[in-house]
């Protein structure tokens, strides 16, 4: 479970800089509703969580993932 | 019942807002007579063209015009068929051969459009486990093409080549991968870095397509494009491009030096299942790509043009795609929709056509005005385009 916690809060670090509204960042905290972020934003996330973690998100991937928990799963399943 | 449209709400509204400011529709406009490559009637009005993709000025090229009525005489007005049943005739041959000669290439399949050449070359030969690797600024015809097929996708920011090195060298080594890219993109007039790209990519072990449609005709020695004018051509696997651009009819290829090309004819579903090009198209655009070949006053001509318009833009203290004239596109970028839609709109009425792009087909979220020249522009013709834009730019307040 600390692994989890772990992870949530390492992407929550990368989430806060594109944080513009200030949204309290949850696991059920969805990117386009909640954080209003459009594609621009979403690429440029994107490239940071790869560059990170050293990994490659694919955009078959990226349309299943629409809120911040459903990120930490499949980013911890990436870098497993 | 649920209403299916009802997804459209939002871009409905968007659209009646512009409207009600009084703009003329952009997407409805209508050329009511086209007396040359660079002049038609819209409104009723003498129009300027600096928004067709009509870069090499062969749609009323006389040879082409004859081979056209000649193949339409002789071999009727349509085909009836797929390219693989009855749909081949001498015609589509001659284009296969035309095309071999001009990029200087083994094989040459002939589609019924350009989308449909990159929807069936990417989704047949990237399949299930392989990965596909493109320019986030891709065009449509990429993006469904990579939709169509069961590949993985992976975008990198656009023309970035470290963010291309990287992202192949995480995929898994044994994996196939299709490097995808644009020689010139569409929205910015842009050239990609190609060598560059090409060469991460082939370290990676990749094969490398490169959509060459706006660059065919005009960027290279040889009018091949911009993987020919960097020097990289012999590295490329796949070239696709387009009749709807500088050859000046319709319809799209891909062309090749791999030895299983001719396979593709089987299994790429966008060239069996839909009827072959009329006679008419492929004698024209035959014609036109063997004249292209020899189009090297044209080409320098074209090139005068796009980088007087560039500069002049400039110039006048518009804010421009590209910092110099890398191709035959010049961006113009506007401050919103609303004010390019009035800007769009007072070039019309001073007689000037271009194309007004918005997102999503463009990059970044930005309203473009895109100006396309023409080899058949005249210096005299420019120099008016630049007056137009004077005047409209003062009128609107962009400038
Ligand atoms: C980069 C690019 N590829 C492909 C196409 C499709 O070409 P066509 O008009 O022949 O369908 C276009 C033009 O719209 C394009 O700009």
């Amino acid at each position: 479970m600390t692994e989890r916690s772990d992870m949530f809060d390492r992407l929550k670090g990368l989430i806060e800089p594109f944080n513009k509204k200030g949204v309290a960042v949850t696991d059920s905290t969805t990117f386009a509703g909640d954080l209003e972020w459009d594609s621009l934003t979403v690429m440029d996330f994107v490239a940071e969580v790869e560059d990170s973690f050293d990994i490659v998100i694919t955009m078959n991937m990226q349309a299943e993932i629409e809120n911040v928990g459903q990120l930490v799963d499949a980013v911890t399943k990436l870098t497993d | 019942m649920t209403d299916l449209f009802s997804k459209f709400d939002a871009l409905i509204a968007q659209r009646e807002g512009l409207l009600s400011t009084g703009v003329m529709d952009p997407f409805s406009l209508v050329m009511e007579e086209v007396k040359s490559p660079t002049v038609a009637v819209v409104n009723g009005k003498e129009t300027i063209l600096l928004g067709t993709y009509n870069y090499m000025g062969m749609t009323f090229d006389d040879d082409v015009i004859a081979a056209g009525k000649k193949a339409l005489d002789e071999f009727g007005a349509g085909t009836t068929g797929s390219r693989v049943l009855n749909g081949t005739f001498q015609g589509h041959k001659e284009c296969e051969d035309a095309l071999k000669e001009f990029y200087d290439m083994k094989y040459a399949m002939v589609f019924s459009t350009g989308y449909q050449a990159n929807l069936g070359i990417i989704s047949t030969i990237a399949g299930k486990g392989d990965y596909i690797i493109l320019d986030i600024d891709s065009h449509a015809s990429i993006y469904d093409g990579c939709k169509m097929g069961d590949a993985e996708i992976v975008a990198f920011r656009h023309n970035d080549v470290e963010a291309l090195e990287k992202r192949l060298k995480r995929l898994p080594a044994d994996a196939g991968k299709l490097v995808v890219l644009e020689g010139v993109y569409s929205m910015l007039g842009d050239v990609a870095p190609l060598k560059e790209m090409i060469r991460v990519s082939k370290e990676a072990g990749a094969m490398i397509l490169v959509d060459e449609a706006h660059s065919m005709g005009f960027i290279g020695e040889n009018g091949r494009g911009v993987a020919e004018e960097q020097g990289v051509l012999d590295d490329v696997d796949f070239v696709i491009g387009t009749f709807s651009k500088s050859v000046g009819t319709v319809g799209g290829f891909c062309v090749s030096n791999h030895p299983k090309f001719e396979i593709m004819r089987l299994v790429c579903r966008p060239y069996v299942f839909t009827a072959s090009l009329p006679p008419a198209v492929v004698a024209c655009s035959a014609t036109s790509i063997r004249k292209l070949m020899h189009g090297g006053n044209k080409r320098a001509h074209l090139w005068e043009n796009s980088k007087t318009l560039h500069k002049g833009l400039r110039d006048l203290g518009f804010q421009l795609g590209t910092p110099e004239a890398q191709s035959a596109i010049i961006a113009v970028i506007m401050p919103d929709l609303g004010q390019g839609a009035m800007m769009w709109q007072a070039l019309l009425e001073n007689g000037l056509y271009v194309n007004l792009a918005r997102p999503p087909a463009t990059p970044a979220g930005m309203t473009l005005l895109r100006c396309s020249l023409c080899a058949e522009h005249t210096a005299e013709q420019v120099a008016d385009i630049l007056d137009r834009f004077e005047r409209a730019g003062k009128a609107v307040g962009i400038i």
